[in-house]
């Protein structure tokens, strides 16, 4: 079941990609516009993903807690089993595409060796959250609507209230806020900075020129890869402690 | 080998286990036995460490089970439900379990035994209950663990799988083996147990073998002593 999705994944990735270079016929547009969908998909088939794993193979669960296993060790390996299979399916179906296209002879290879870490970090991310959300819920459609509404809000939630908050306090200074804020949603993380990676902050505005100072840094690379990090290990940890507490 | 010191469990407000001391220290065969729902299969698990107490101490072989889970491998057990990944076939999931515990099963005595042969190569989706109950055992027994933990072995199973059944857990008790199991079926325990647990609301209601437990109550027929004990309590 798993490996049969993950290779439907790989095919889509494939095809997305090629048919984004041949349509744009240039890369750094192409990466662009896999920006866009990987900010947005990656993130809903992570949660899906994970989700239906965990609920699917629960049979299967059952029948590993009762041999000489230890408990960390079946879901910390059914959380890499989902989240390592993704990430694969995504960074070799998109990768290659662009290697045929070209890329190892271009300047955007750093731009897409981002683009496919953002990714890597987002399947982690939201998997690992699906995975919380599935053990804390027994009850399936329960732990299904609440995965898709943590990605609703992510995707899509979080950036209208952000917007609110900026338009009603915006006769304040509001840099530090809004990269502070920017920290806690990993879509938004990797969103900023791709853009800022691809040298269009200009079309952020003055935003873009404080986002620029501190994403376009070393320092603030290290500072959102560290976040992005924290956001994997954080519910990886949450799954190891609340697996060793549950009953089945 | 199996001790069990003052377990208790809820869950959620219902506390199912208030208490439960057993001390399983001889071989032989051990049934518990209760009403629907008197927390058999909440102390069976709680034995193999699925479900983790509130309070209370629970050693197998001498070691806290807390925590641990090295000591799974010296018990073979058999769950109530047979849920297994439906996707796979029957002989991918024995070789997978063999795998797991990377010990050698006779699994293919087993599988002659409880005629399984033309459903090796079955996905587990198309077997029908009683044959899924057959692979259940196959996987519980084909390992040689000093205990075994049955619950429900009987559900399912045909007059001639019965018999199977019945030969194979006397076997593994003239090897020496504790062996633990549930069961409804009472004409079925009379035949197989050396001692009764009788589970009633959460502690352990009586002890003792057969004999014992006819005399107690004034009974010939050990279904009557069962059912006087649930009476008794009631009135």
């Amino acid at each position: 079941m798993r490996s049969r999705w993950s290779y439907v994944y790989f095919l889509f990735y494939l095809l997305l990609s090629s048919v984004l270079l041949f349509l744009n016929n240039d890369l750094s547009k192409a990466v662009i516009t896999l920006m866009n969908v990987i900010t947005i998909l990656v993130p809903l088939i992570g949660t899906i993903f994970g989700i239906m794993y965990y609920y699917n193979s629960k049979e299967f669960t059952e029948l590993l807690l009762a041999q000489p296993i230890k408990r960390s060790s079946i879901f910390i390996g059914q959380y890499l089993g989902v989240a390592l299979s993704l990430s694969m399916s995504l960074v070799v179906g998109l990768g290659i595409p662009f290697a045929l296209y070209g890329l190892f002879q271009s300047n955007e290879i750093w731009d897409f060796v981002l683009l496919l870490v953002t990714g890597t970090f987002l399947t982690l991310i939201f998997t690992a959250l699906a995975f919380n959300i599935a053990l804390y819920n027994e009850n399936k459609i329960k732990g299904f609507s609440y995965a898709i509404l943590l990605w609703l809000f992510m995707a899509v939630i979080y950036d209208g209230l952000f917007l609110m908050s900026l338009i009603a306090f915006q006769s304040y200074p509001l840099d530090s806020f809004s990269i502070g804020a920017t920290m806690f949603n990993p879509i938004d993380l990797s969103r900023i900075l791709i853009l800022l990676k691809l040298d269009i902050s200009a079309l952020l505005g003055y935003t873009g020129a404080v986002f620029q100072k501190f994403f376009g840094t070393g320092f603030g690379l290290i500072i959102s890869i560290s976040a992005l990090t924290l956001w994997v290990l954080l519910p990886v940890m949450n799954i190891h402690r609340k697996s060793r507490k549950k009953d089945f | 080998m199996i001790e069990i010191k003052d377990v208790h469990k809820k869950f959620g407000k219902n506390q199912v286990l208030k208490g439960i001391d057993l001390d399983i220290s001889e071989k032989g065969i051990f049934a518990i036995l209760g009403p629907n729902g008197s927390g058999k299969t909440t102390l069976i698990k709680a034995v193999l460490g699925m479900v983790i107490p509130d309070s209370g101490k629970l050693t197998v072989g001498g070691i806290p089970i807390k925590k641990s889970w090295e000591y799974r491998d010296q018990i073979d057990y058999l769950p109530q439900i047979a849920n297994f990944p439906p996707n796979l076939k029957v002989s991918e999931i024995i070789a997978m379990i063999k795998d797991l515990r990377n010990r050698p099963g006779d699994d293919k005595n087993l599988v002659e035994l409880f005629g399984l042969k033309p459903f090796m190569s079955k996905k587990i989706s198309n077997l029908s209950g009683g044959t899924k109950q057959k692979v259940n055992l196959v996987l519980t027994l084909m390992f040689d663990s000093p205990i075994i933990i049955l619950d429900e072995p009987t559900s399912g199973l045909d007059p001639i799988a019965m018999l199977h059944l019945k030969e194979l857990i006397l076997e593994e008790k003239a090897k020496g083996k504790t062996i633990l199991m549930t069961s409804h079926i009472m004409s079925f325990v009379e035949e197989m147990a050396d001692e009764i647990v009788f589970l009633l609301e959460g502690k352990v209601y009586f002890k003792g073998d057969i004999e014992t437990l006819k005399n107690q109550t004034n009974q010939v027929v050990f279904e009557r002593a069962i059912a006087h004990l649930l009476t008794q309590e009631n009135a």
